[in-house]
């Protein structure tokens, strides 16, 4: 705030020359779940540069309405846009990091990564249809681990997130059950369950209720050290939800054509498979190339310098291809109203 | 309205005022018209520009709320369905979550309320008064999320554990109090989010009711117990019977404040939008709830209208409360003398 404040005295005290104090800075919106990412990039970006990113973690649905209000330059969604939906508005999106959704237990005497589930158990339990603890499809996933006679408690996201939005994507493909009867989005209409509102809701939630299932993102699981489980994924595989099994759904994808990839039940013997980027949304034909040109700027910077600040908070940095079909979709959609690429290198 | 006469008019000799002249209303004093002009347009533009933000208000949400109202008309007040993936809306969930709520809250939270101030203005000893009175207004300081967390992290499981467990094995079996005490035994849902409010509005209520028990006249008081009353006696027939407005205000204050709290009944309510049983134990949803949690992602369109249109019927809930209690204090008023 005190910054703020001295930058604005300063802008104002320089007058005309104002503009180029804030001619560097760049306003976003949207997803809450990569706002840390952002900060922390930001923070250093300043530091290397002296620009100023503003983002407001508004949530998705929010983010999205405000750059189709063109009140940002650029917004943020943990759920991709079809490219139809893109194309009508003219937006391209591109994305930043990937994340991974992990269901957390709460089961006494039972450690992080003892109990295997499979999506259509999975699904099951978030539908009603498996209520006990020792249901005979739990036990047979999981022969020799104590489970209890006792019903399961599930907890979900309250709030629309993104989150939920790939937790239910990966149901819907998995469990056709679960795609007739509820669906995929930011908020469905859950048959059972208790909502906490957030990650930290879910997470609370959990170590609240004694035989509780939860799904949150992997940061926050790890962070909190919780309960997680084993998934099996497309190939039959029953993998633990860590960095490099997110890296293999995002490298088994092809994004060659699209971005529009959901990371969800994705081939590879290592690929967790409820696993997600985070996007950006901008207009094609940017009326403000200035900023359209810093939002660029930075996002490259961060591409470059950034992967091990992702580490650090335990997102996944995209691979290597991935950001330099970012760079080229950059180039060829980018431009300013009258055609003119951006100059963003 | 009597002209104004100059001051000296009402004088008589060496300065007293006159005693024919006393009843006239007092001198028009002009010190500085234009003082008076702009205090007056001050004034009036405060209050009407209240009442334009609150037109204002009604008129964005309606405007907001119109798909919804135009695709679900009335049908939407008793639809329990809420699918944002079929794009399918009805607000009887939270509607019921929310006057549910609200009812527990009140039905606990008056008859204790009224214990407090019984108890701060009749039977507790001088020095225990500032103390216990600053204390319970404290109570209403502390922020809502606070109450939210506590209720979630520290009075769920006991509510769970303590009343919860032996209640439903105390009612097993019971035709309607079995089905009330059924489902889910964890402290989540609307008796624990009907407790939490009951906590958050007894200080509000208590420190109404003290405050108008406070102003009751000494003398009718000592008159009843000089007649031989109990202190029971006292305050059921004559306190209470002369502070019934502000009684009244007081609850209905505590009432609005139930029904519009948001962060503490989120923590707790379990956000679940199904109405599978009547279950008190049974996690549901407030509209209050459900605006928090899903206006940030919701798509435009119908999810959003129909969130407005919660937020309208809410808005109508809280008028149609303050209706009623106006109602009810004029009903009172035309008693007034008819009983005892």
């Amino acid at each position: 705030m005190k910054l703020l404040f001295s930058h604005a005295v300063v802008g104002a005290l320089l007058g005309a020359a104002a503009g180029l104090a804030s001619a560097q800075d760049m306003t976003g919106a949207g997803a809450t779940f990569p706002a840390p990412i952002y900060a922390k990039w930001a923070d250093a970006y300043n530091k290397a540069t002296g620009a100023r990113l503003n983002y407001q973690s508004v949530g998705s649905g929010a983010g999205i309405q405000q750059i189709r209000a063109k009140t940002v330059d650029f917004g943020a969604s943990d759920m991709p846009l079809a490219d139809d939906v893109l194309a009508k508005d003219g937006l391209i999106q591109f994305p930043t990091v990937i994340g991974g959704v992990v269901p957390v237990v709460n089961i006494k005497g039972i450690a992080p990564g003892q109990i295997k589930l499979t999506g259509q158990v999975l699904g099951d339990i978030y539908l009603g249809k498996i209520t006990k603890w020792n249901d005979a499809a739990l036990t047979a996933l999981n022969p020799g681990v104590p489970l209890p006679d006792e019903a399961i408690s599930p907890v979900r996201r309250a709030d629309g997130s993104g989150t939920s939005f790939i937790f239910t994507n990966y149901l819907s493909k998995v469990n056709p059950d679960w795609k007739a009867k509820v669906g995929e989005g930011t908020a469905v209409n859950w048959p059972t369950g208790a909502g906490g509102k957030g990650n930290e809701g879910v997470a609370a939630f959990v170590q609240r209720l004694p035989n509780s299932i939860g799904y949150v993102e992997y940061a926050y699981a790890k962070q909190n050290k919780m309960t997680y489980t084993l998934l099996k994924n497309k190939d039959g595989h029953f993998v633990a939800p860590d960095a490099d099994n997110f890296k293999a759904a995002a490298a088994s994808a092809d994004w060659s054509k699209t971005f529009f990839q959901v990371l969800t039940d994705q081939a590879g013997k290592e690929a967790w498979p409820i696993s997600g980027a985070t996007f950006i949304l901008m207009y094609k034909a940017q009326e403000k190339p200035v900023s359209a040109a810093n939002t660029l700027k930075f996002f490259e910077w961060a591409y470059a310098n950034g992967d091990k600040m992702a580490d650090d908070l335990e997102y996944v940095p995209l691979p290597a291809s991935v950001k330099d079909l970012v760079r080229k979709s950059w180039g060829a959609n980018i431009k300013d109203v009258s055609g003119k690429s951006i100059a963003w290198k | 309205m009597a002209a104004a006469l100059p001051a000296s008019a009402y004088l008589g000799e060496e300065g007293k005022i006159r005693p024919d002249m006393k009843d006239r209303p007092p001198i028009a004093r002009r010190a500085s018209p234009w003082v008076d002009t702009l205090f007056s347009a001050l004034a009036h533009g405060a209050a009407w520009l209240t009442l334009a933000l609150l037109a204002g208000i009604l008129v964005s949400l309606v405007i907001g709320a119109a798909p919804a109202i135009r695709a679900y008309g009335l049908s939407f007040l008793w639809t329990s369905e809420w699918d944002p993936v079929q794009n399918r809306y009805g607000g009887l969930v939270m509607i019921y979550g929310t006057l549910m709520t609200s009812l527990i809250a009140l039905i606990i939270a008056v008859p204790v309320s009224f214990g407090i101030a019984l108890f701060l203005t009749e039977l507790s000893p001088l020095w225990l008064k500032r103390p216990l009175g600053t204390a319970v207004e404290l109570l209403a300081a502390v922020p809502s999320i606070v109450y939210g967390m506590w209720g979630l992290l520290v009075f769920s499981p006991i509510l769970s554990q303590y009343v919860q467990q032996p209640l439903q094995s105390a009612f097993k079996g019971v035709p309607l109090l079995g089905s009330l005490f059924s489902g889910p035994p964890v402290g989540i849902g609307l008796l624990s989010a009907g407790i939490i409010l009951a906590i958050m509005v007894i200080p509000f209520i208590a420190s109404v009711m003290r405050d108008v028990f406070d102003v009751t006249p000494p003398m009718l008081k000592e008159s009843a117990y000089a007649l031989g009353s109990t202190t029971w006696e006292v305050v059921w027939k004559v306190v209470l019977p002369y502070t019934k407005t502000g009684v009244v205000g007081g609850i209905m204050l505590g009432l609005g404040r139930a029904i519009g709290e948001t962060m503490a009944v989120t923590f707790v309510i379990g956000n679940f939008n199904q109405l599978n049983s009547l279950s008190l134990f049974e996690a549901a949803n407030s509209i209050t709830s459900a605006l928090a949690n899903e206006f940030g992602e919701a798509a435009p369109g119908l999810h959003q209208a129909s969130l407005m249109y919660l937020g309208l019927v809410l808005f109508l809930i809280t008028f149609v409360v303050l209706s009623i209690s106006k109602v009810l204090l004029q009903q009172l008023k035309r008693r007034e003398g008819a009983l005892t």
